[in-house]
C-alpha cells in the first residue's frame, strides 16, 4: 500500500512538471497516467453501475430478463420455426451460451460508442485521461455479464449438461473479450466525437455483425471453404470458444488465435487514433 | 526564503479555433439536388479540419507570462479577449496550436462547480464522484468528508439524491467539495456567480483563505472588486494578446479607462452581429433633459437606456446594471428584473429598458458604470454581454462637505418631532 501512494503522490506532486505542447508523438500513450488516474476510473465504473438501474421498478432483475427474453426468443424463431442445428446441444444452451458474450460485446460497444459525446459536460471542463470514458463504461457492462453467466449455470443444470474442465480458460476469454470490445468501443467513441453519423451507425452495426457471427447458427453451417471467411470475424473465435469451454465442444484453436490478434491490433490502433484526436475533442465536442 | 520559483510558464502560446461559417442558400431545385449530394463531402472537410484561412480564429496570440509561487493572478479582459481559452489550455482541456506551457507541481482547475455531479446520486456519492473527478483521492476525500457536508450545510441531506436539492444546496454542495481542493496551482474561471450574496461572499473569503496558504493561483473574473482584493498581480488580456501585465492596480485602470466605443454618455456596439445571445446594439447614459452625457450632477438622475436584441426567452437573461467607484468598490448592483413588469414580458426582436438611477446618493467623483446581461445555464450564470462605460458626478449641488465618511453620500431626508 505504501509504495502504491508514493507512486500516485510522485505522479500529482510537485516534481510532476506537466508540458503542454501542440504536437505530440504518434505512439504517445502515458500508461503511467492512466493508473495514477485508476481512482477516477473506479468512480466513474461505479457510478455506471449504481446509476443504472435508479428509479426502476424492476432495478437488477433486468440484467436477468434482457438476456432471458432474447434467448427465450431465439429459441423459438430460431430453434423451434427455423430449425437451425445447434450441434447436439439443446437450442436454448446453445443459444445462450453465445449471447453472454455477444451481450457484452454489444453493450460495451454501444454504451462506449456514444460515451464521448455523452460526457460533453466533462470533457470541456476538467482534465483527465480522456480514454477513461470509453474504458470505464466497458467495465459498467460486466456486472451484467456476471449475472448472465450466472444464468448459464443455472440453465446447464436445467439442461443436464456437465461442466468441461475448460471453464478455467474462462478469465483468459473473457480477457480477450474485453480487449476486443474496448479496441472497436473505444475506435467508435473518437469516431463518434468528430463524425456523429457514427450514432445512427453504431446499433445497426451491431445487429448486422451479430447476423456474421455464429451466435444464432453454429460455425460448423457454414460450408468448410468458406469458413475462413468467418475467422476474420474476432466475434467468431471469441462466442465459438465460449461454447467450447461452457458446452464442452472442441476449442477452435485457429478461431480464437485470430481473435486474439485481431483484438490486440485493434486495441493498439485505436488507442493511437484517439490519442491523435483526443486533443481536438474539447474543441469539436 | 530563497528566490521564489516558476511554476508556470507560459511560453509564445497561441490557439487557433475553426470558424463553421453559414452554408450558402440554394437557390434552385437544382442546386438544391447538387447541394445535397456535394454537402456529405463538405461537410466531411470541415470536420476534419480541412478549411480555409477566412474560418480561422486566433483567440489567443504569441501569449508570454511567467508564474512564481505564491503568487495569485487575476486575468481580466472582455467577453472573447481569450481567457477562458487561456484558461482551457492551462488545465489541459484544449491543446494550443502553437507554443507551450510549463507547469510544475500539481494543478486543479475550476472552471465551473459541480462538474460531473449525476442528479440521481445522493450527496455523498457525488462528492466522492465530484471529488476524484477534480482529482482528490478517495483517502483525501475521507478525511474532509465531515468538513465538506459542515461547509455545504447540508448534513441532514447527504443521502438523498441531489436532483432534490434546492439549486441552492446545490451549489454549495458543489462549491463546497471545491473549495477543499488542495492542489499547489488553482485555476479559477468565474465560478463565483452562483448562489446568493451571502454564500458568495463566503466563497471568495475561502478563495482568499487559499491564496494566503501560499498557493499560486490564476483567477478570471469580471468582478473588478474581488480581482482587486484577491490578487497582488493582474494580466489584462485584448483580442487574444497579452496587452498589460504588472501590479493589478495599474493593470484594472487600463482596464476600465479602456472603451472607445464610448463618447458623451453614448455607446454604441461596434459589431453589428457578434452572435453573442444577447446583442446589445447601444447604451446611452441620460441626465434629466434626455440628453446623453457622461457628466452628470449631484442632484441629478440618471437613466439607463438599453437597445438589445435577443432570441432567449425572459426567464433565461436578466439585464444589469452595475456601478463601482474609482477604487473598484462595487456600489450597487440592478437587474430589469427587479421591477415586477419587467419580469414576466416578453422581449421583442428590439427591446429597449431602461434603468433609474435616484439621484443626490453618489459622491463627486469618477465611477464606473457596468452594463451586462446574464444567462441562467443550469444553476450557474454566464456573462454574455458586458461593456463598462466610465461617467463622472461632479459637485454641482453636492453638500460642501465632500470628505464625509462612507462610500455613498446619500442626502436622506430628516425629520424632528417635538420631545413632549
Amino acid at each position: 500500500m505504501q509504495s502504491e501512494d508514493t507512486i500516485q503522490q510522485d505522479y500529482f506532486g510537485h516534481d510532476h512538471v506537466t508540458v503542454i505542447g501542440p504536437e505530440r508523438g504518434l505512439l504517445d500513450l502515458d500508461l503511467r497516467e492512466l493508473w495514477a488516474y485508476r481512482e477516477l476510473f473506479l468512480v466513474l465504473v461505479s457510478r455506471d453501475i449504481k446509476v443504472r438501474y435508479k428509479q426502476t421498478v424492476l432495478g437488477i432483475a433486468w440484467a436477468v430478463i434482457q438476456p432471458v427474453t432474447t434467448m427465450v426468443i431465439f429459441s423459438m424463431v430460431f430453434g423451434k420455426f427455423a430449425r437451425i442445428p445447434s450441434d447436439g446441444i439443446p437450442y436454448p444452451v446453445f443459444v445462450y451460451a453465445a449471447l453472454l458474450p455477444w451481450g457484452l460485446f454489444s453493450t460495451a460497444v454501444s454504451s462506449a460508442g456514444n460515451s464521448m459525446v455523452g460526457s460533453a459536460h466533462l470533457v470541456s471542463k476538467v482534465y483527465f485521461p480522456r480514454v477513461l470514458i470509453p474504458i470505464s463504461s466497458v467495465g459498467a457492462g460486466l456486472v451484467d455479464f456476471l449475472i448472465s453467466t450466472a444464468i448459464l449455470f443455472l440453465l446447464m443444470l436445467v439442461f443436464s449438461i456437465s461442466f468441461s474442465i475448460k471453464l478455467f480458460l474462462l478469465p483468459l476469454l473473457l480477457l480477450i473479450l474485453i480487449a476486443n470490445s474496448l479496441g472497436v468501443g473505444i475506435l467508435l467513441s473518437a469516431l463518434t466525437v468528430s463524425y456523429r453519423d457514427f450514432r445512427y451507425v453504431i446499433p445497426f452495426m451491431i445487429q448486422i455483425w451479430m447476423y456474421l457471427t455464429p451466435v444464432i447458427y453454429p460455425l460448423s453451417l457454414i460450408p468448410e471453404k468458406w469458413r475462413w471467411l468467418s475467422y476474420l470475424n474476432p466475434m467468431t473465435g471469441i462466442i465459438e470458444s465460449f461454447r467450447s469451454i461452457f458446452l464442452g465442444t472442441d476449442l477452435n484453436f485457429i478461431a480464437l488465435l485470430f481473435s486474439v490478434i485481431f483484438a490486440a491490433a485493434m486495441l493498439g490502433l485505436s488507442l493511437v487514433y484517439f490519442k491523435r484526436v483526443e486533443r481536438r475533442f474539447a474543441d469539436v465536442i | 526564503m530563497s528566490k521564489p520559483t516558476a511554476v508556470l510558464t507560459v511560453n509564445h502560446l497561441s490557439k487557433r479555433y475553426i470558424l463553421g461559417g453559414p452554408d450558402q442558400l440554394n437557390t434552385s431545385f437544382r442546386e438544391m439536388l447538387m447541394g445535397t449530394i456535394t454537402a456529405p463531402f463538405k461537410r466531411y472537410k470541415a470536420l476534419s479540419g480541412q478549411v480555409d484561412e477566412s474560418q480561422l480564429f486566433w483567440a489567443l496570440e504569441d501569449i508570454n507570462f511567467q508564474v512564481h509561487q505564491g503568487e495569485v493572478v487575476g486575468i481580466i479582459g472582455k467577453n472573447g479577449a481569450g481567457k477562458s481559452t487561456l484558461l482551457k489550455i492551462l488545465s489541459r482541456i484544449t491543446t494550443p496550436t502553437g507554443g507551450s506551457v510549463t507547469i510544475k507541481g500539481n494543478v486543479a482547475s475550476l472552471l465551473e462547480v459541480g462538474t460531473g455531479f449525476h442528479p440521481e446520486l445522493t450527496g455523498r456519492e457525488n462528492i466522492y464522484l465530484n471529488g476524484a473527478i477534480l482529482g482528490m483521492h478517495r483517502k483525501e476525500i475521507n478525511s474532509k468528508f465531515e468538513n465538506i457536508v459542515e461547509f455545504a450545510n447540508i448534513e441532514k441531506f447527504v443521502d438523498t439524491p441531489v436532483k432534490r436539492y434546492s439549486s441552492g444546496m446545490y451549489v454549495r454542495l458543489a462549491f463546497s467539495i471545491a473549495a477543499h481542493l488542495e492542489p499547489e496551482i488553482l485555476i479559477v474561471d468565474e465560478v463565483l456567480a452562483v448562489g446568493d450574496i451571502e454564500f458568495q461572499k463566503r466563497c471568495l473569503g475561502k478563495l482568499s483563505d487559499i491564496a494566503t496558504q501560499g498557493r499560486t493561483v490564476l483567477f478570471v473574473s469580471h468582478n473588478m472588486s474581488a480581482i482587486n482584493r484577491l490578487c497582488n498581480r493582474g494580466i489584462l488580456l485584448e483580442k487574444g494578446r497579452l496587452r498589460v501585465d504588472g501590479n493589478v492596480n495599474d493593470v484594472i485602470r487600463v482596464y476600465l479607462q479602456d472603451d472607445q466605443a464610448f463618447s458623451n454618455g453614448l455607446w454604441i456596439n461596434p459589431d453589428v452581429d457578434d452572435g453573442a445571445e444577447v446583442h446589445v446594439e447601444r447604451i446611452e447614459i441620460l441626465n434629466e433633459e434626455s440628453q446623453a452625457t457622461n457628466l452628470f450632477n449631484f442632484n441629478e438622475k440618471i437613466e439607463v437606456k438599453i437597445k438589445y436584441r435577443t432570441s432567449l426567452s425572459r426567464s433565461e437573461f436578466v439585464m444589469g446594471v452595475a456601478l463601482a467607484d474609482a477604487q473598484g468598490n462595487d456600489l450597487f448592483s440592478s437587474f430589469d428584473t427587479d421591477d415586477d413588469k419587467l419580469r414576466d414580458y416578453t422581449p421583442a426582436l428590439i427591446n429597449t429598458v431602461s434603468c433609474n438611477i435616484p439621484a443626490r446618493l453618489f459622491k463627486p467623483g469618477a465611477y464606473t458604470m457596468t452594463v451586462f446581461s446574464h444567462k441562467h445555464e443550469g444553476f450557474a450564470l454566464k456573462t454574455v454581454f458586458l461593456v463598462r462605460l466610465n461617467i463622472e458626478i461632479n459637485n454641482v449641488g453636492a453638500v460642501a462637505a465632500s470628505s464625509r465618511l462612507g462610500l455613498l453620500q446619500p442626502i436622506l431626508n430628516w425629520t424632528t418631532s417635538k420631545i413632549p
